[in-house]
Order: C-alpha cells, then sequence, then structure tokens
C-alpha cells in the first residue's frame, strides 16, 4: 500500500506515542521545512537516506509534442534526488515487481 | 543544510516536545520511508513528491581498475520525482536565491 502522510502520523503515533495532533504538525513541518529550504536554494544531505539536490538548467530547444511546433524550454531550477549508499543497498535487493 | 539542523528548527518550532522526541520522529520517519521503498511500495507526499523504485536491467560493466568485463545483475534504484508545488516553488526563487550546500 501507498505510504502518505496519514500513514507516517499514524506510525509516530503507534512508535512514539505522539498523539495524532502533535505528530500530524510535525510530519507537514518535516517537509515544509526540507522545501522551504530547497525554495532558498540549499541542499538536503540527510545522512544514511539521501541528498535533495539542486540544479539550474539552462534553456534549451524544445519541441511541442502534438503539434512538432519548436519551442525553447525555459531555463530553469530543478530538485533531483541522490540517493544515499545505504539506501541504494537496500532497495536493490528487491525482487518483486514494482507497484 | 543536513539531518541535524532540520531538527533543531523543527525543535525550536515545537517548543512542547522534546528535541530527543523530535529526533527520534526524524529517524523514524526516514526509517519507515526506507522501509517502504525497500519492500516496493511508494510513497506519496502531496505538494512534496513522490518515491518509488526504478529497475535496471541486466548489463555488462567494467572493473574501472583492471578493465575486465563484469555482468551486473538486474536491480531496483530509488527514485524521486518532485511534486507540483515543489517544482513551482524551486524555480519561482530561483533568480533570489544562489544554490549553495
Amino acid at each position: 500500500m501507498t505510504l502518505t502522510k496519514a500513514g507516517m502520523v499514524e506510525h509516530l503515533f503507534d512508535e512514539l506515542g505522539l498523539n495524532k495532533r502533535e505528530a500530524k504538525e510535525l510530519v507537514e513541518m518535516f517537509f515544509e521545512e526540507i522545501r522551504t529550504a530547497l525554495e532558498e536554494g540549499q541542499n538536503i544531505k540527510l545522512s544514511g537516506f539521501g541528498n535533495f539536490m539542486l540544479r539550474d538548467k539552462a534553456q534549451r530547444p524544445g519541441r511541442n509534442p502534438k503539434s512538432g511546433e519548436a519551442i525553447p524550454v525555459s531555463a530553469r531550477r530543478v530538485v533531483t534526488f541522490r540517493p544515499g549508499q545505504k539506501l541504494k543497498q537496500r532497495v536493490e535487493k528487491y525482487a518483486g515487481s514494482i507497484q | 543544510m543536513t539531518k541535524s539542523e532540520i531538527i533543531n528548527i523543527l525543535a525550536r518550532k515545537q517548543s512542547h516536545l522534546s528535541s530527543k522526541d523530535i529526533e527520534l520522529s526524524v529517524k523514524i520517519l526516514l526509517d519507515q520511508i526506507s522501509d517502504t521503498l525497500t519492500s516496493g511500495e511508494r510513497i506519496e507526499i502531496r505538494g512534496f513528491g513522490s518515491f518509488s523504485l526504478h529497475h535496471r536491467t541486466a548489463r555488462k560493466g567494467r572493473n574501472p581498475k583492471t578493465g575486465e568485463q563484469v555482468q551486473l545483475s538486474p536491480k531496483h534504484v530509488p527514485h524521486f520525482k518532485p511534486g507540483k508545488e515543489m517544482r513551482e516553488r524551486v524555480n519561482e526563487n530561483k533568480d533570489k536565491y544562489p544554490i549553495q550546500d
């Protein structure tokens, strides 16, 4: 089953005994702090998990796939995730099919 | 920004919780995401992004030291796709903030 914030709140409640409101605030705030830092140009390094890295991409030629018309893809900043060694090693062995 | 800096910010903003609890919560959260990926399931956080696995087929590689050819087994790698709000907020502020580590 897909994990969502609700599942994280439930898990914090079960594991740590935070009440649901506290757990919900904390989960929201955790992701919001990461987003705010990225918004302000800061790369995020979460040891044992991975890094969220920002990249500035230059404008490049593109095409409207439907009409074939040439339109430039504007310069932009994107977020990429680079998983850490530990996470990569763990998921590598997953042998089932992907959901 | 590092994990411990995030923990410090959260501890400051959630002063009714002990910093020990905040630290544990962050660990529990990241472990849960890793465990979920390890079992092949997806994580979806609206406005932030989604994590899933991507499959890599078997391929021939080389040992970079010896140049010897080796067969690499198929495997899965973690993948993150930023959500709409994340993409927009990061991109809208690109001219205001230079990228820093």
